[in-house]
């Protein structure tokens, strides 16, 4: 907040609901008029409309009872036989809540993987004083500018070496540690001053004790967007599962979607059901955890 | 000085450096390698010389694919740097209810690309909402063919990337626009500025960087874009197979008994280098723009 330099005027905070007051002429950056408000507000609900209102009126179709007229020219949003059957007619067509489990173990395989991997090599690469770090990093950054699809199919050659082909673990595991989410957290590690590790290792500390006890709860905000980032991408990924996978018993979500769409049916309710299904779990998600999202932008995670 | 032991630092980077290894540098030099071979996707193949790269230049799904590509990137270039940083300031001011803004904002970013998808497919259908709703304005006469036909099917795609886009640049801008001085808005606002003249003489000035930054994040994803127009065009690439891009073409060769990993390795190099190309140029851009 910057603080007001005019000694006349009282400091005005921005207090939510307060109509801030003000005389004609002046002007200020923690006020804003009633106009202004009126304007940012109809400006609100207007891209609110175009980014939300998709989202809805695939809700209210997947509501609507079969016997509703869905191609009405005079849209209706609100069911006017509101039903949860199409919801259940996806589960006879597709194993979907098979597939939402198959989606939540590669998700949280990613998670994990991510949260672990990428803070322990970022706490090493900016904290930890060694040899050949500086190549490391190195390494690290230069796998930035290469966009994944260019090795997803040699990608795929690794895996099926493996013998994980067509399994989901075999979906997860290359996306286990990001390194993109290394470069954050190494860059949340280094706002921490040098001088707290120093006095840390005066008084005994080893390396993990100072990883444990300094580093971690100091860059909650990035690891909490490292997690968040790497669950939406393992949850909505499409492309690596659709490659790995052949078999439909092992289909994530996506993948099993667009076999409902593209094999099965023409009823747009129960495709609006089925999207549904995906897209409300990884709303609740991103609504819970959406301040911390704000927060670690605030503090610099998110950079592209 | 070190206050550890020497091996205590790669312990703790190993796992993150053998995933580098083997899940990014070593897929880029086989990828390398694969493209000179006929290797399939269930296994087998023979090293075949540079006949790949022959098939290549006679592709004629591969020039749809990369004339798409750049039409994608030229479309989306400037609505995706335009729109989002109008859409940071105006949810910049910390009004009442403005995290629920935000949040609304960036829903469709959050969102699987196929459900988007799958949520446009509705809506663009010949029947759909938007069709119902031009055909009761009389706007048309008969539905739009926005899904079968080439260019429709193209921009329809193209839309939906930008839709989906919005909040992801808007959140960039945001971050960025907490640097730029407030003070600085202060005073042109004590000159006589105006909102539009503070915005084009503070703000973009302000967020330059950003927004190179941003527009080479556009260019590369525009140029690997997949997931819109495999499920708008039910993952046959439109009329023709002249709807796809590139990185679907590498899925369709990645497939089934008829797949080639080796052809599809090539088009990943050529992937690679389209997308390394406006990535450079954009850099320089910046380069040369800091030093004026």
């Amino acid at each position: 907040m910057s603080v007001v330099t005019d000694p006349a005027r009282p400091a005005v905070v921005e207090a939510p609901g307060t109509p801030p007051a003000r005389r004609r002429g002046s002007f200020g950056f923690n006020t804003v008029s009633t106009r202004e408000k009126v304007v940012r507000y109809v400006l609100l609900m207007f891209v609110l409309l175009i980014t939300i209102g998709p989202f809805l009126w695939q809700l209210s179709t997947s509501l609507k009872g079969s016997g509703e007229d869905i191609y009405t020219r005079i849209p209706r949003l609100l069911p006017a036989q509101p039903t949860f059957e199409h919801y259940g007619a996806v589960a006879d067509t597709i194993p979907v809540w098979d597939y939402a489990k198959n989606s939540l173990v590669v998700a949280v395989l990613v998670v994990g993987g991510n949260v672990i991997g990428a803070s322990l090599a970022g706490f090493a690469l900016s904290r930890l004083q060694f040899r050949g770090r500086r190549l490391v990093l190195g390494l690290f950054l230069a796998t930035l500018v290469l966009p994944g699809e260019v090795t997803i199919i040699s990608q795929y050659v690794t895996v099926r070496e493996f013998g994980l082909a067509n399994t989901l673990f075999g979906v997860a595991l290359p996306g286990m540690i990001g390194a993109l989410n290394v470069l954050l957290m190494y860059n949340a590690f280094r706002s921490l001053p040098v001088e707290v590790d120093h006095a840390a290792i005066v008084d005994g500390a080893n390396a993990w004790q100072r990883f444990v006890y300094i580093g971690l709860p100091s860059v909650r905000g990035t690891i909490s967007v490292v997690a968040i980032f790497a669950f939406i991408g393992a949850w909505d990924d499409f492309l690596w599962p659709l490659i790995v996978l052949t078999d439909p018993d092992k289909y994530t979500l996506t993948v099993g979607l667009q076999y409902l769409s593209g094999t099965f049916s023409n009823n747009p309710r129960l495709i609006a059901a089925g999207t549904m299904i995906a897209f409300i779990p990884i709303v609740i998600v991103f609504a819970t955890l959406q301040r911390f999202f704000f927060k670690g932008v605030e503090e610099g995670a998110v950079k592209g | 000085m070190r206050y550890q032991r020497w091996f205590t630092p790669w312990v703790l980077v190993i796992p993150a450096l053998t995933w580098l290894l083997v899940f990014n540098l070593w897929p880029s030099v086989n990828t390398v390698i694969l493209s000179f071979t006929n290797a399939k996707p269930l296994g087998g193949g023979t090293f075949v010389g540079l006949r790949n790269f022959e098939t290549l230049l006679q592709d004629e799904q591969l020039r749809w694919a990369l004339l798409n590509s750049v039409i994608y990137m030229v479309v989306c270039l400037p609505f995706l740097t335009v729109l989002p940083l109008l859409l940071a300031v105006l949810v910049e001011k910390k009004l009442p209810g403005i995290t629920f803004f935000r949040t609304a904002f960036y829903t469709p970013v959050v969102a699987s690309a196929v459900v988007v998808a799958l949520i446009w497919q509705w809506i663009l259908d010949d029947r759909g909402l938007v069709n119902g709703l031009a055909e009761k304005l009389g706007v048309i006469s008969g539905p739009l063919p926005f899904l079968s036909d080439q260019w429709l099917l193209l921009f329809s795609a193209i839309s939906l990337t930008i839709w989906k886009g919005l909040g992801y640049y808007m959140i960039i801008y945001l971050a960025a626009l907490g640097n730029v001085g407030r003070d600085l808005h202060e005073a042109a606002a004590v000159d006589g500025a105006g909102p539009l003249r503070r915005f084009v003489h503070i703000t973009v000035p302000g967020v330059r960087g950003t927004m190179i930054l941003i527009s080479i994040l556009i260019s590369v994803s525009a140029l690997r874009v997949f997931s819109e127009l495999f499920i708008l065009t039910g993952g046959k690439g439109g009329p023709g197979g002249r709807d796809n891009s590139v990185v679907m073409l590498i899925q369709q060769y990645s497939q089934g008994f008829e797949g080639n990993l080796g052809y599809a390795s090539a088009l990943s190099i050529v992937l690679f280098f389209v997308t390394v190309v406006p990535m450079l140029i954009l850099a320089r851009l910046n380069r040369r723009g800091a030093e004026a």
